[in-house]
């Protein structure tokens, strides 16, 4: 046998080909599931540590059922009736590339201790590739009780912090909106003591602006809605800020 | 705007080189003279124009969740992103070897400029680098995925010509024995991507 | 006499040559930083320990099996397809590899993002399959593939050692300087924010070049 010859190498690439799809295609479709499930779960987990629910993994799936009590999808600041995507399997990355008023993006609506909470996904860009998070909400509908960041490439010891808790438990208490008008939260180095500001990561400039915008880009169209939901819902007693933070 | 943003970016402060280290086994051994490292810059950078935005097509037309629907709405629920690393090589592969070919037919002097570098360039881990970076950072149009990739190329011509160039006057230096060679290479491109970090924060 | 010639004695499993294939690349011919290669995909995930040691394993289980692979075809392999199927068979090792860090060890798997794949153009695989696989046997290959990757994975881990203690405090992701002694606890110590940006880790590579090559002096270049 001729192991140069033409009609050799090609009989040998096409088996080649052949083999390897089949290998691949098993591996993928045998592996699919455990990826998938762990996808899954991991956004539960993120969504319950924005609650202040802190679960492993491997209990996220139950938690989530304990604690999220509705789930419903928004568009241009109304709740939609018959979404074409059911609210959890949203994906955010492709509901932030539309302009605001036409994404359909979901809303995770959460009771704990009795308190209701709004819990809302965030996306956006950092340095090194996209970052996401959750932002959860006092009943009161503006005032922010936790939130948690993720990242697919940030700089380690750099915009990385914006997952660790330095940078996320500053978050607790600041507002939303003043006198019933979106405003958001300014990341910036320095001071960080108003109630729409917090401090920015020193060395990671670029991702903390990355945070800011994407928490005034994805929490606009919220506001309207959650403080309209509240002033009809809840007419009177807003939780004060501070009994909303021990309650944490 | 977004664009010119994207391409000084890609240049100066995501290097390919100083900030990923991609492409660093030719970016070592074809620094010695800056004429070399001119022709292996230009070639990479010419490949990168072509692959990445090939790549581009490749991953958004047929391998993300849903890309064939183009072809019949019944294939929406196909995900082929697991077959990405083996397409997106075979791809660079394949090109590198048609520019070797079309370049050598039509343009006789540019390949003896660049022909030998063309076959060091498909295991060049810039190449593959630049095509997952794409897909990774989900750039949404293929403007974008062009820019970067001819920004990525410039910014690791730069790199290797600036490398070059101090290579040839290193010459002169006692440099420590042990280190001589490797080792005060990797310390120059070190003290080098030290000072390009100084473009980050830079926003046009 | 004729008893020798007519059956070559057969190789133990361990022996002095194989287990020379095996931890060569450990001192003296480390495919890092004396064959200077594969250090494209190496040096950018060393700021922790634990996404550097997963990388070189994953990088030892590639090199390791396409070596074993390529090894067994080589003589089957037509001259004129040589690399690709070389790089077929290592680009499908890699997707194998990243479908299963992505589903059993998926924090980490997102920490590597895209370097996984570039294990594809590492300079390693390719070489030790045209340097060695395609003119030695399975096992022998093998071995070498091992020893290649080891060589390769001890680099990152030491490189990611300093950078993650100097850098950052801690080892494995847990603290090692104590508390106490940083500035803002009264202390006096401080990390190195530098260690945790990508020039340092060309530095510190450099450094144990340096040490490696002082240690053994026939490496030195002129």
């Amino acid at each position: 046998m001729n192991v140069n010859s033409n009609s050799y190498t090609y009989l040998f690439s096409v088996v080649m080909v052949v083999l390897v799809a089949v290998m691949l295609s098993v591996a993928a479709l045998s592996l699919k599931p455990a990826q998938d499930a762990n996808i899954e779960l991991e956004k539960k987990q993120e969504i319950l540590k924005s609650l202040g629910v802190d679960v492993s993994r491997e209990e996220a799936g139950e938690a989530f059922d304990e604690y999220i009590k509705e789930q419903i999808v928004l568009k241009g600041g109304q709740p939609v009736a018959s979404p074409e995507v059911a609210a959890f399997a949203i994906s955010m990355a492709d509901a932030v590339a539309k302009p605001s008023d036409e994404r359909e993006v979901p809303l995770f609506i959460a009771e704990r201790d009795g308190q209701t909470f709004y819990i809302i996904p965030v996306r956006g860009k950092g340095l090194w590739g996209p970052i996401w998070g959750y932002v959860s909400i006092a009943s009161d509908g503006y005032t922010v009780t936790g939130a948690t960041f993720g990242h697919k490439g940030e700089t380690p010891g750099l915009g990385a912090e914006i997952s660790t808790p330095v940078f996320t438990d500053q978050f607790p208490g600041k507002k939303l909106a003043e006198n019933g008008q979106f405003q958001g939260i300014a990341v910036r180095k320095g001071d960080a003591s108003g109630d729409h500001q917090v401090d920015g990561i020193s060395g990671g400039t670029i991702t903390s602006v990355g945070v800011e915008n994407m928490l005034n880009d994805c929490l606009k169209p919220y506001i309207a809605y959650l403080l309209t939901r509240n002033a009809a819902e809840v007419p009177a007693q807003p939780a004060t800020n501070d009994t909303l933070i021990s309650s944490l | 705007m977004e664009l010119v943003n994207l391409f000084i970016r890609s240049i100066f402060i995501e290097n390919m080189i100083f900030a990923f280290f991609l492409g660093m086994c030719s970016y070592l051994a074809v620094s010695k003279t800056v004429k070399t490292a001119l022709g292996l810059g230009v070639a990479v950078t010419f490949t990168l124009l072509v692959t990445v935005p090939v790549n581009f097509l490749v991953d958004t037309k047929l391998l993300q969740p849903g890309a064939l629907a183009w072809l019949d709405p019944s294939l929406a629920d196909y995900d082929l992103s697991f077959l990405s690393f083996i397409i997106f090589i075979a791809v660079v592969a394949a090109i590198v070897q048609l520019l070797e070919m079309i370049v050598e037919r039509f343009s006789p002097s540019l390949y003896n400029a660049l022909g030998i570098f063309l076959p060091l360039i498909a295991v060049n881990c810039s190449i593959l680098g630049a095509a997952l970076f794409v897909q990774e950072r989900g750039y949404k149009t293929l403007a974008e995925a062009t820019v970067f990739g001819v920004g990525s190329g410039v910014g690791w011509a730069l790199a290797i010509v600036a490398l070059a160039a101090i290579r040839e006057r290193l010459k002169y230096s006692h440099v420590p024995a042990p280190l001589r060679g490797l080792g005060i290479t990797f310390i120059i491109t070190g003290l080098m991507g030290m000072a390009f970090m100084s473009f980050m924060g830079i926003k046009i | 006499m004729s008893q020798a010639t007519q059956t070559e004695p057969k190789e133990a499993l361990f022996s002095k040559k194989n287990v020379k294939l095996l931890s060569d690349p450990l001192n003296g011919s480390n495919p890092v930083t004396v064959q200077v290669l594969g250090i494209c995909s190496s040096l950018a995930i060393t700021v922790k320990l634990e996404p550097a040691i997963v990388m070189g394993v994953s990088v030892l289980v590639v090199t390791a099996f396409s070596n074993l692979i390529t090894s067994m075809m080589r003589n089957f392999i037509p001259n004129r397809i040589r690399i690709i199927v070389q790089l077929v068979v290592v680009a499908a090792l890699v997707i194998v590899v990243d479908q299963i860090l992505k589903a059993y060890v998926y924090d980490v798997s997102k920490q590597l993002s895209v370097f996984v794949g570039l294990i594809i153009t590492n300079c390693i695989l390719m070489g030790r399959i045209e340097a060695f696989a395609l003119a030695n046997t399975p096992w022998k290959s093998f071995l070498d593939g091992i020893g290649n990757g080891a060589g390769y994975a001890a680099v990152l881990i030491i490189v990611a050692f300093f950078r993650e203690l100097l850098g950052s405090g801690q080892l494995y992701g847990y603290q090692v300087v104590p508390e106490s002694w940083y500035l803002h606890n009264g202390g006096w110590y401080s990390n190195n924010g530098m260690m945790l940006l990508p020039p340092m880790a060309l530095i510190v590579l450099a450094v144990l070049i340096w040490v490696q090559r002082a240690k053994f002096r026939q490496l030195i270049e002129d």
